[in-house]
């Protein structure tokens, strides 16, 4: 019972997400080079996605989810308790910036556009895994390496 | 006025609100699309895969339906070569691995919980997307 809420609701609102990608405009690469074009000809549009998205979020987190023990399918929340804003989440923000400024894509457009048959945004897509990828095995890795070590001393 | 007011926006934004929601309350996972799909392709841990193939199928299915049902443009990256495309993945996939994060799990889902982490990395790279865009549209 409890698989098949968490399989159901992974699908919808995988479903819902790609929808609202597509709906929204964000999953067009002029759409939002438009947006982050401040200084020039700028469409403020997009700024409603996440106005919209947070309408709806942030008051059922502090609502409905932040006052529960564990998920309504029994699992626990998965709720980010890192609170260090250090040089990596910085530099790496940064790093996502000037990406997503070349090119006018993000993780969640480059997913949404994959079977529309576009090559560009599936070259996009490829290169992003192969970083991603690329990032938790050197990067990451070392970085899990060396607290652990630090651990030991 | 009515007509400029960007309701498709809005009405997009929502719907990542309900599913951000969804997926949070009712299985206990953070809608952070870039965490999602590299976990698509790492080693997967027990219990912690399938609903990311759902939630991947779901979201390429309904990016392909939306687009086909409203009749939009299909989405292309223009004026960029083939050479900037693949470092711009590169750099996003290398840049929301290292902070943890893109504009769906620092944006909405971490801005939603007020994390402060988040809101300081969606500053960054906003910031740093806009400097990027105003680089390559009006200085070079």
């Amino acid at each position: 019972m409890n698989k098949n809420i968490v399989r159901g609701v992974a699908l919808i609102s995988g479903v819902l997400f790609g929808c609202g990608m597509a709906i929204s405009g964000l999953i067009d690469p002029s759409k939002v080079t438009g947006f982050l074009d401040i200084t020039g000809n700028w469409d403020p549009s997009l700024a409603f996605v996440m106005g919209g998205a947070l309408i709806v979020f942030m008051p059922s987190y502090f609502l409905l989810i932040k006052p529960r023990k564990q998920s309504v399918s029994g699992d626990e929340l998965c709720i980010p308790t890192n609170k260090r804003i250090d040089r990596r989440l910085l530099s790496g923000a940064a790093i996502f910036g000037l990406g997503w400024g070349i090119a006018g894509v993000c993780p969640g457009p480059s997913v949404a556009s994959l079977a529309l048959g576009n090559i560009g945004m599936v070259l996009f897509f490829a290169a992003m895994v192969v970083g991603s990828l690329f990032t938790k095995l050197f990067v990451n890795g070392n970085r899990i390496n060396q607290s652990s070590k630090l651990r030991v001393n | 006025m009515l007509q400029a007011f960007p309701w498709q926006s809005l009405i997009g934004g929502l719907l990542l609100g309900v599913s951000a929601t969804m997926l949070l309350l009712f299985n206990g996972k953070i809608a952070g699309i870039s965490g999602i799909v590299s976990g698509l392709f790492s080693a997967p841990k027990k219990g912690d895969y399938s609903w990311r193939v759902l939630f991947f199928s779901g979201m390429v299915f309904g990016g392909f339906l939306t687009v086909y049902i409203l009749g939009l443009d299909i989405p292309t990256i223009e004026g960029v070569s083939m050479w900037g495309i693949v470092a711009a993945g590169l750099l996003v996939g290398i840049g929301t691995r290292l902070g943890n994060g893109c504009t769906s799990g620092h944006g909405i889902c971490g801005i939603g919980r007020l994390s402060k982490r988040s809101i300081v990395a969606t500053c960054v790279f906003m910031f740093v997307a806009g400097l990027t865009v105003l680089v390559r549209l009006h200085l070079l």
